[in-house]
């Protein structure tokens, strides 16, 4: 069985007169990994902005779990299970590594006004229990020896990590990942793999944007090619890569 | 219909002053993304520098003023040369530049108190040239001039922004600093002028206000100021028809305040209206809606 | 500097207790009214700094008019006492919340806004609020203020001598910082520290941005309506001038130089900076000129406040972890 996670249908998204998306549907079943290449500026990250509710889009529909969500606000997008990374890092820059984990708990911890002010037992206690599944999340990121320094004193591929680690904090049924290995080498890419095949393996979705080729033919299972705002080409890594279309206007360039 | 007549022309003379000071705290908003808290600060100074020339010198009242308006420009050079362009440098949140305009603007105004007292201070009107009456509405000699003085100002200023090389300059560096500096534009140069315009409005506006009440006092400062905010909020910031538009808007609204509400909510009213105007629509009358870039 | 905030946060049980002792033993070991009268203006500005640490510091909306929100609670608790005869107790209570009703009607359209329009607005709300102070004779009697503000009774226990009321206020400052560690240590407080980093991340991690503003301005509108109302009763008279910008400034200078979003920082920042002029009487009438230069100093130098950049519970942490480490090692 396998659940529809995510479905968008005709989205189009214009900023003035300048069209980023046009037409855009697509779709992600739950415990599949997929993959949204294209060139700079072929509106991946728009479309990552308009399904987590940052931008709302022009024409067309957002739908999640089978719901409607389009003009969502972003917080209550991720209340409902849908957590991403950013592109251009953005870590809480004046937290250490365990307290920007502890953020993405938000959603699924109940303190409010009076039982802060108060510090009641039970908030004690969610508190408590919010620093060990941090420390949890951390080891399994390879993060948690380093939980003590601030997130963003961490170097770029460390950071980038934590970014995911903040991410999974939220539990979310869909991990959207933005250019999760830009920056990183070699090493790290590698490390990077692992640690998204073992998501997989916990049964986590996810959708990623990613530039570096290799990385996403090894990791998806299905991929979406975007250009000039465009769908031009989708299906499973092989299909994509022997695409005439995809190779004109995407590998082709760099040859 | 008489009253309303001259409420009118009261609050249009007394907006185009706003107006004037609306521009330079806007333009440098426009360049630099900066609420200048200290813009008011400076058209107070401008008043008592051409004040204090003219009384303790006994020097032509044109000359005082010449060099209040030279003097105020450099102020406003100043507060950006001695602390905004180090945090510029240091690249240091904006925060912090608006924090250290407030601190600015506590400087000039206190030193203005411990200067020349803080009772109200008797300010020469130079064009007391009496008044014209036009049907039963009257028009003093002042109001002419300073309406006049606005008018040619905001013609020259809106000439220099669109038409001349440090105008074009100066709108770059408001959409893109870094692309300007890029470009070859020596973008500290530019926000120094524009500070300096900021100085030198605020100043000719101060004296024009001065003489047009007889009288300037040390709470002018902050009073205008945030009249400025509301002009410039009111037609949207950034936007140098908006400040214009704003400050007369604002100058009418509270004349109108004052005489059909109640003279001693006057301030009160122009600042209420701005609140409900962004409520309504926060980017002013003038201002465009911005995207939040991700 | 890292080495003694270490040493401090080693020895912060018994330094909390030296302070508390200090506190508790300061009016009787300077029994002169002059003396607790210094003692209980600066502890009253320690709650108002207090208040509005929460929202400039924690939380970065930098707010030039929380003397509107002190003024409010004071002419409430003044105008229920004098002219209603409520009871004080009730007329404390209803000062904060009158006060937090306010932060509410106001923070409504313009929390939304961008951060510079939050900051004129603030400043503009505050000359509002003073040009109705002024000109609502039949409610606030203008410029003449109210005059005879009742003492303060609770349960038929009155207040009346100076080192009664230094202890209200000494009990209400212990409250509010009760009030502000606790909730910085609570979930509340992680989605307020992680709006004052990066709004739009927080806004990714599932944090309604708007509803956390809110919370935070009308809290600490609501404190600093309490201290109000506890200078209304403690001068037992107030006018317009007592809360208009220049109060709102001095508010800012003073959280600022203790240090931005640090509950430390605000004890040292009210305290010092209201001793200065009292110290240094013949400066009495440069202070505003003096907070103006030291303003502009910090923004140079140490743009976050003396202890702006600290945060002990992290020098903790990291403390104990070198520590459990090294035991670690030598086993």
């Amino acid at each position: 069985m396998s659940e529809r996670i995510l479905k968008t249908e005709h989205i189009t998204q214009r900023f003035g007169g300048l069209v980023a998306l046009s037409d855009i549907s697509m779709e992600v079943n739950s415990g599949e990994i997929v993959g949204i290449i294209g060139p700079n500026g072929a509106g991946k990250s728009t479309l990552f902005n308009v399904i987590t509710g940052m931008y709302n889009p022009t024409e067309g529909k957002v739908e999640m779990l089978g719901q409607d969500v389009t003009g969502w606000k972003p917080y209550r997008i991720t209340e409902l299970g849908f957590s991403r990374t950013f592109q251009n890092i953005r870590l809480f820059p004046r937290m250490t590594v365990q307290d920007n984990v502890i953020v993405g708990m938000h959603t699924r911890t109940k303190g409010n006004i009076f039982s802060g002010v108060f510090f009641t037992k039970k908030e004690k206690e969610e508190r408590a229990s919010c620093v060990r599944e941090a420390d949890t999340i951390l080891r399994l990121l390879g993060l948690y020896e380093d939980r003590f320094e601030m997130g963003t004193s961490l170097p770029y591929g460390s950071q980038r990590k934590l970014e995911i680690a903040r991410a999974l904090a939220t539990r979310p049924k869909l991990l959207l990942l933005d250019e999760p290995a830009a920056g990183m080498n070699e090493q790290e890419t590698e490390e990077l793999r692992q640690i998204v095949y073992r998501l997989k393996e916990m049964g986590y979705t996810i959708l990623l944007i990613e530039h570096d080729m290799k990385f996403v033919m090894n990791i998806c299972e299905r991929i979406y090619v975007l250009n000039n705002g465009c769908m031009i080409s989708s299906g499973t890594p092989d299909e994509v890569r022997t695409d005439p279309v995809v190779i004109e206007a995407y590998l082709g360039k760099e040859e | 219909m008489r009253v309303f007549f001259q409420q009118l022309i009261n609050g249009i003379t007394i907006g185009s002053t706003y107006a004037l000071v609306s521009i330079g705290f806007t333009m440098v908003f426009g360049v630099l993304e900066l609420t200048n808290f200290a813009n008011g600060s400076l058209y107070m100074l401008g008043a008592y520098l051409s004040l204090m020339l003219y009384s303790a010198t006994g020097m032509n009242a044109f000359l005082a003023f010449f060099i209040s308006i030279i003097l105020t420009g450099g102020v406003g050079y100043l507060l950006d040369r001695l602390a905004l362009r180090r945090l510029r440098n240091k690249k240091a949140p904006k925060l912090t530049g608006l924090i250290t305009t407030l601190g600015m603007s506590m400087i000039i105004d206190n030193t203005i108190m411990l200067a020349f007292g803080s009772e109200t201070k008797p300010f020469p009107n130079h064009f007391d040239f009496g008044r014209i009456e036009i049907g039963s509405v009257v028009i003093s000699w002042v109001q002419i001039i300073i309406l006049a003085t606005a008018l040619t100002l905001m013609l020259i200023l809106s000439f220099v922004v669109y038409k001349t090389k440090i105008g074009k300059a100066m709108r770059c560096t408001s959409q893109n600093a870094e692309a300007a500096r890029l470009m070859g534009i020596s973008v500290n140069r530019v926000i120094a002028f524009t500070f300096i315009i900021s100085g030198v409005l605020a100043c000719i506006s101060g004296n024009l206000v001065g003489m047009y009440y007889q009288t300037v006092d040390i709470t002018m400062g902050a009073s205008i100021g945030m009249k400025t905010f509301a002009s410039a909020i009111l037609g949207g910031v950034g936007v140098l028809p908006g400040a214009m538009v704003g400050g007369l808007v604002v100058g009418v609204i509270e004349t109108f305040a004052a005489g059909y509400i109640s003279s001693g909510y006057r301030d009160a009213i122009s600042f209420v209206v701005l609140i409900l105007v962004l409520l309504i629509k926060p980017s002013g009358l003038f201002g465009s809606k911005q995207i939040n870039k991700v | 500097m890292e080495k003694f905030c270490e040493k401090l946060v080693r020895y912060r049980v018994p330094l909390l207790i030296l302070a508390c002792v200090v506190a508790v033993a300061f009016p009787f070991v300077f029994p002169s009214k002059y003396f607790i009268r210094i003692g209980t203006v600066c502890l009253m500005y320690v709650m108002i700094t207090l208040s509005l640490n929460l929202m400039v510091g924690y939380m970065g909306q930098m707010s030039f008019g929380h003397a509107a929100f002190m003024g409010i609670g004071a002419y409430t608790a003044a105008i229920l006492t004098t002219t209603y005869d409520v009871p004080f107790f009730v007329a404390f209570i209803l000062a904060g919340v009158v006060a937090g009703l306010f932060g509410l009607l106001l923070g409504l359209p313009v929390l939304k806004l961008k951060g510079y329009y939050f900051t004129i607005i603030t400043m503009v709300f505050c000359e509002i609020v003073r040009v109705v102070e002024l000109n609502w004779m039949s409610l606030t009697r203008g410029p003449l203020g109210i005059m005879a503000i009742p003492k303060p009774s609770f349960l038929g226990f009155e207040i009346t001598t100076p080192r009664q009321f230094y202890f209200m206020i000494l009990v209400l400052v212990a409250l509010s910082t009760l009030v502000v560690s606790n909730l910085m240590k609570s979930r509340v407080g992680y989605a307020i520290l992680a709006i004052r980093d990066d709004e739009l991340a927080a806004e990714a991690m599932g944090i309604h941005v708007f509803r956390y503003k809110m919370i935070v301005f009308i809290l600490s509108s609501l404190l600093v309506g309490l201290a109000g109302a506890f200078y209304a009763t403690y001068t037992s008279y107030i006018d317009p001038s007592s809360f208009a910008a220049a109060q709102s400034n001095d508010m800012l200078v003073m959280v600022i130089f203790g240090g931005l979003g640090n509950t430390v920082g605000s004890f040292i920042g009210a305290i010092s900076l209201s001793i200065l002029p009292e110290a240094l009487r013949d400066l009495a009438q440069y202070r505003q000129l003096i907070y103006g230069v030291l303003l502009v100093l910090l923004m140079m130098v140490k743009p976050q406040g003396l202890l702006g950049d600290i945060n002990f519970k992290y020098i903790r942490q990291r403390m104990e972890h070198r520590e459990k480490s090294k035991e670690a090692a030598n086993e």
